[in-house]
């Protein structure tokens, strides 16, 4: 060594060094950091959660669908309860007198853990029981009110829509740490989807309070208080009054009414029936379980969810593919003798014959689009029958069916399109033709749309040859939406085809009657409405009706489809349904009451008792 | 059996301390657990109450160390002391019950007992006995056994009590022995081994690492008498190893195949190794062995902390070394009692809330706070000034009692003295030896340190 110490004064050195080390810790700890004196787990300070208004949400015209309202959580401090008149404080809140003994004694054997923590009692009592407390609170030691915002809806529609709001739950909790017990969370639709823009940001109020738990004071005069910062609202697609038109068509009636605009993918209504009472939706709990055991399923979101048989509709599909491919142009003519008699052959309804496209479309002639599905698939420009069926998929999934289109609406579903395996399977390999699935034609078989896929191909057809992925929400009020929103995607069918399709789906609504035209009882003159019938045959009882339109025929405003569960023909439901709600937006009022009347009183919901 | 003359020259810097260390024991274990239905301080019913009985019982055992038993007897009986604790520790782990998931506690009806707490002493009067034998000689292979073996078969038994945490304190003899003979080399690679053992634990294995081979460059400068091209080496390299797992975003091999920091480092040591071996053979330095042995072990012990760490040590100790080394991982689990412990003590400020103001020590926020965690009352209630103050009286005892050690002219005496103030000061933390809760604790360490005392008087003869 360098110099002698001698080792006793080494050791004694070694600890002094040690000792200070603790002091300059102890020093940082006490003095310097200010972390340790304000968190929230510090029991000298009194932490009041600030509970921020949620984000309201608004349609398109920037009315309100959900807004907020005062509710009052009361808190119980356990260690500040000193014994009060139980019987009382279950009266104004409508409480059961056993249970609050038994949450009291609960509370009295874990005083120790709970120690002065303030917890939970009643939750979302109403402004009118808050005043009461308010005047009696003297009476009730220990016991306070937080204000937290909860959900109003004074347009009374779009349940299923916006989605509702619950308290995290446990397994949420878990997954996103930064959230509290006792926050409120967006659980479906617009509300869950735009949770992160909705929810706002916490504040507390901190108080300095004694080893008594007295509040002393308000802590650093308020320096280290936060403010809550409210979420930011959102703008939707929605039209409210349209939506709340389409929920009152629907009424009765099961399932999907859906709008779309064209030109921007916007969604304008999208209804599916039986839905959500919005009533029920603020305090959702309270119903859940009878929502969740009602044996129409308003959970269940139809519109987005449920993958049916697009039926007639889907001729137009065909259509388009057809043309694309070569197969058929708009002079190909095929004769009808009531059915396309090959196999095991498909049945016409009576009707003039024979047809070319447009009055193919126009009447909807099953054995044209035999004869078309077959050239595709069967076509000599590729080597076999597997080949053509996938060109043919190929263009279908292009339109988008078959997955899921990519909207916001968190529980959308893909629905299905056929597979060469699935085939395979149920065939044999190879051993299927064109004839084997030849449903396909006519929009049955092994194919499942969703209403907004219908929609979204109605929006395609008006547009032309391409879609803006149909969305809910145009941004809030800050930001702007995704750019996926506003992207064209093009299905793999040119501009030009579109136009001769159009013509059939313009005469379908616009011939006289008489003419064999499938919807020209829901003409309306004027608005030019270009639209599709579909009757789907399903195993659940009585035919599905279907109905896709958009209008005007030039520069399209709207695009609509109707799908009512059990109903039979598309001409009897669903387009009187789907041109309503056309010409309500086109025009604001509705000239033809007698079909709305109809309409309004038709009740359809006991057509599928026989489920 | 003591003089009336003798009794003016008992140290009363170390009883007065003693006194006060209880008292404040006694105040924060009353804050801690305070009740307002149970205010009485004597209300047996309470932790507070039996402390009281704790503290008479053991002023009674610091009385008849002082005054009845002869002194003679600890080095007479030395060994006997020695193998009856050994028989204890050994009877423990049958007889015993199970504490915390540990089998080192007896059970006496109201009383618990740690045979491991009269261990140390024991082990302190064998050690103290042995060195202080004409015939014995530190640096003999003979002597080193013995003292090896003496410290470690207790250090192993406790270890079988899962007890690991007190077996290290063991360790603590090293400042004994260094102060007996020990070469300070030893010592300063106990100290590096424990600083290694840190950096690793608080930040990675690859600055460990760095560390150690900076250390060692400058060791072999000192040893030979080189320092000035050692530190230029140093300056170098520093550098160079700092950034060596940047060398995988320029060179081409990392695009396939993804080497951890700890492999680039190598990279540039093991070169570095290899000359420092080349010149060991060439040299035939018994010092370039040592190094490079001094080395290897290093490195064995920085990547087996990892594991030892992570499977040896039980959840709270893991806790206790996370909480010294301020690394809070989990604050809901393990590391509940650490982050706890610091907004308590945090939270005091400058001069504290005052006696029975603290609202963190309350309602068992902190557990054990009347034991292993019974600084944070003291740190809540009396703040900075209060906490800094006990630890000045630490600080305190454990010099007075270095340089009483060091006066004793018995090497029996001065070893004792070593060896208690060793211990004292490895022990300090958690919990605090005459502060915390607990009779066997409160118990042994007054036995200890009133032994010491009595012993001091031989210095007047």
């Amino acid at each position: 060594m360098a110099f002698d110490l001698g080792k006793k004064n080494v050791l004694i050195l070694g600890v002094i060094v040690v000792a200070l080390v603790f002091l300059v810790q102890l020093f940082y700890l006490q003095i310097l950091d200010q972390e340790y004196k304000v968190t929230a787990e510090n029991n000298a300070y009194r932490y009041d959660v600030r509970y921020p208004a949620r984000g309201l949400i608004m349609d398109r015209n920037k009315k309100i669908l959900a807004g907020n309202e005062t509710a009052y959580d009361i808190m119980i401090t356990p260690y500040e309860v000193k014994p009060f008149d139980t019987l009382d404080l279950c009266r104004i809140f409508d409480l059961d007198y056993i249970e609050v003994r038994e949450k009291l004694r609960e509370y009295r054997k874990n005083r120790r853990r709970i120690g002065f923590q303030s917890l939970q009692f009643v939750k979302q009592a109403t402004s009118i029981q808050y005043a009461i407390f308010l005047e009696k609170s003297y009476k009730f030691p220990g016991f306070s009110a937080v204000s937290r915002t909860i959900r109003n809806y004074p347009y009374n529609s779009g349940a299923n829509l916006l989605g509702y709001i619950t308290e995290a739950d446990t397994s949420f909790l878990r997954k996103n740490p930064q959230y509290r017990r006792g926050d409120y969370i967006g659980k479906t639709g617009i509300e869950q989807s735009y949770e992160e823009v909705l929810k706002g940001k916490k504040g507390h109020n901190i108080f300095l309070r004694d080893v008594h738990n007295q509040v002393k004071s308000s802590f650093a005069d308020g320096k280290y208080d936060l403010e809550a910062v409210p979420g930011m609202s959102i703008i939707s697609t929605i039209d409210a009054e349209l939506q709340q038109y389409g929920e009152l068509l629907m009424k009765n009636k099961i399932g999907s009414l859906v709008a779309i605009e064209p030109s921007t993918g916007e969604i304008l209504t999208l209804v599916s029936s039986p839905g959500i009472d919005v009533t029920k939706l603020a305090t959702i709990n309270k119903y859940y379980s009878e929502l969740l055991n009602d044996p129409l399923k308003p959970l269940f979101n139809r519109a987005v969810m449920s993958p049916y048989p697009p039926g007639s509709v889907f001729k137009l599909v065909n259509a388009l593919v057809g043309l694309e491919e070569g197969v058929l142009d708009s002079d190909t003519r095929y004769s009808c003798s009531g059915g396309y008699h090959v196999g095991r052959g498909v049945a016409c309804h009576p009707h003039p014959s024979p047809t070319d496209l447009t009055h193919s479309i126009m009447m909807s002639c099953n054995t044209y689009y035999c004869y078309v599905f077959r050239d595709i698939i069967d076509n000599p420009k590729y080597s076999s029958v597997t080949e053509g069926f996938l060109k043919w998929k190929e263009i279908v999934e292009s339109f988008g069916f078959g997955k899921k289109l990519g909207t916001d609406f968190p529980a959308e579903q893909g629905g299905t399109l056929p597979t060469t395996d699935m085939y395979d399977k149920i065939h044999g390999k190879n051993r299927w033709k064109s004839l084997s699935i030849i449903s396909l034609a006519i929009g049955q078989g092994e194919i499942g749309t969703t209403p907004l896929h219908l929609a979204n191909f109605a929006a395609t057809i008006a547009n032309r040859g391409y879609y803006i992925t149909p969305h809910i929400v145009r941004g809030s009020p800050d930001t702007l939406i995704n750019s996926e929103y506003r992207e064209k995607n093009y299905p793999k069918v040119s501009k030009a085809n579109f136009e001769k399709v159009i013509e059939g789906m313009y005469l379908a609504v616009n011939s006289p009657p008489g003419s064999g035209a499938t919807a020209s009882r829901v003409a309306v003159k004027g608005l030019d409405i270009c639209g599709k019938t579909g009757t789907a045959q399903n195993p659940h009882g009585k035919d599905h009706s279907v109905f896709i339109c958009f209008a005007p025929r030039d520069n399209p405003k709207i695009a609509v489809v109707a799908y009512i569960e059990n109903a039979g023909f598309g001409a009897t439901w669903a387009a009187p349904i789907a041109s309503l709600l056309t010409e309500m937006y086109l025009t604001r009022k509705i000239e033809r009451i007698d079909m709305e009347a109809y309409i309004l009183q038709g009740n359809l919901i006991g057509n599928t008792a026989a489920r | 059996m003591i003089r009336e003359n003798e009794y003016k020259k008992l140290d009363w810097q170390l009883i007065l301390c003693y006194l006060v260390l209880m008292t404040i024991g006694l105040i924060s274990i009353f804050s801690a657990v305070y009740d307002e239905n149970h205010g009485y301080i004597l209300d047996i019913s309470q932790r507070y109450g039996m402390q009281f009985i704790w503290i008479i019982t053991s002023l009674f055992i610091a009385f008849l160390v002082l005054f009845v038993i002869n002194p003679k007897l600890y080095s007479t009986l030395a060994w006997l002391i020695y193998g009856g604790s050994l028989f204890l520790l050994l009877a423990v782990i049958f007889l015993g019950i199970e504490v915390n998931g540990s089998n080192s506690w007896f059970e006496f009806g109201p009383v618990r007992f740690q045979p491991a707490e009269i261990s140390k002493i024991a082990t302190t009067m064998a050690l103290a006995s042995l060195m202080s034998s004409y015939s014995f000689r530190l640096k003999s292979l003979n002597g080193v056994v013995k003292i090896a073996l003496l410290i470690l078969v207790p250090m192993a038994i406790i270890v079988m009590q899962k007890e690991t945490g007190s077996a290290l304190i063991y360790g603590s003899f090293i400042f004994m022995l260094y102060r007996e003979g020990l070469s300070g080399w030893y010592l300063s690679l106990g100290i590096l081994a424990i600083l290694l053992f840190l950096i690793t634990l608080s930040f990675s294995p690859f600055i460990a690492v760095i560390v150690l081979t900076s250390t060692l460059i400058i060791a072999r400068g000192i040893l030979t008498r080189r320092p000035l091209l050692h530190i230029f080496i140093l300056a170098a390299l520093l550098p160079v190893m700092i950034l060596s797992p940047r060398m995988g975003d320029i060179s081409s091999i990392s695009q396939s195949v993804k080497l951890s920091d700890v492999a680039w480092l190598s990279m540039v040591i093991a070169p570095l190794f290899l000359v420092h071996l080349i010149s060991a053979f060439k040299s035939k330095l018994k010092l370039f062995w040592n190094i490079a042995l001094c080395f290897v072990a290093a490195v064995v012990l920085i990547f087996s902390v990892e594991f030892f760490f992570e499977k040896v040590l039980k959840d709270h100790q893991r806790a206790r070394i996370e909480n010294l080394l301020g690394i809070n991982v989990d604050l809901k689990g393990a590391g509940y009692n650490v982050h706890q412990s610091k907004i308590a003590i945090g939270s005091g400020g400058f001069s504290g809330k005052g006696f029975l103001q603290g609202t963190q020590t309350k309602f068992n926020f902190v557990p054990e706070q009347s034991t292993d965690f019974i600084f944070c009352t003291v740190g809540e209630e009396w703040g900075f000034v209060g906490s800094s103050f006990l630890i000045f009286i630490y600080l305190f005892m454990i010099i007075r009692i270095f340089n009483l050690a060091e006066k004793q002219k018995d090497t029996f005496n001065r070893i004792y003295g070593y060896s208690l103030a060793s211990i004292l000061f490895m022990v300090i933390g958690i919990p605090l030896p005459f502060v915390s809760y607990g009779g066997s604790s409160l118990w042994s360490f007054t036995l200890f340190l009133f032994i010491f005392i009595r012993l001091d008087l031989d210095r007047w003869k």
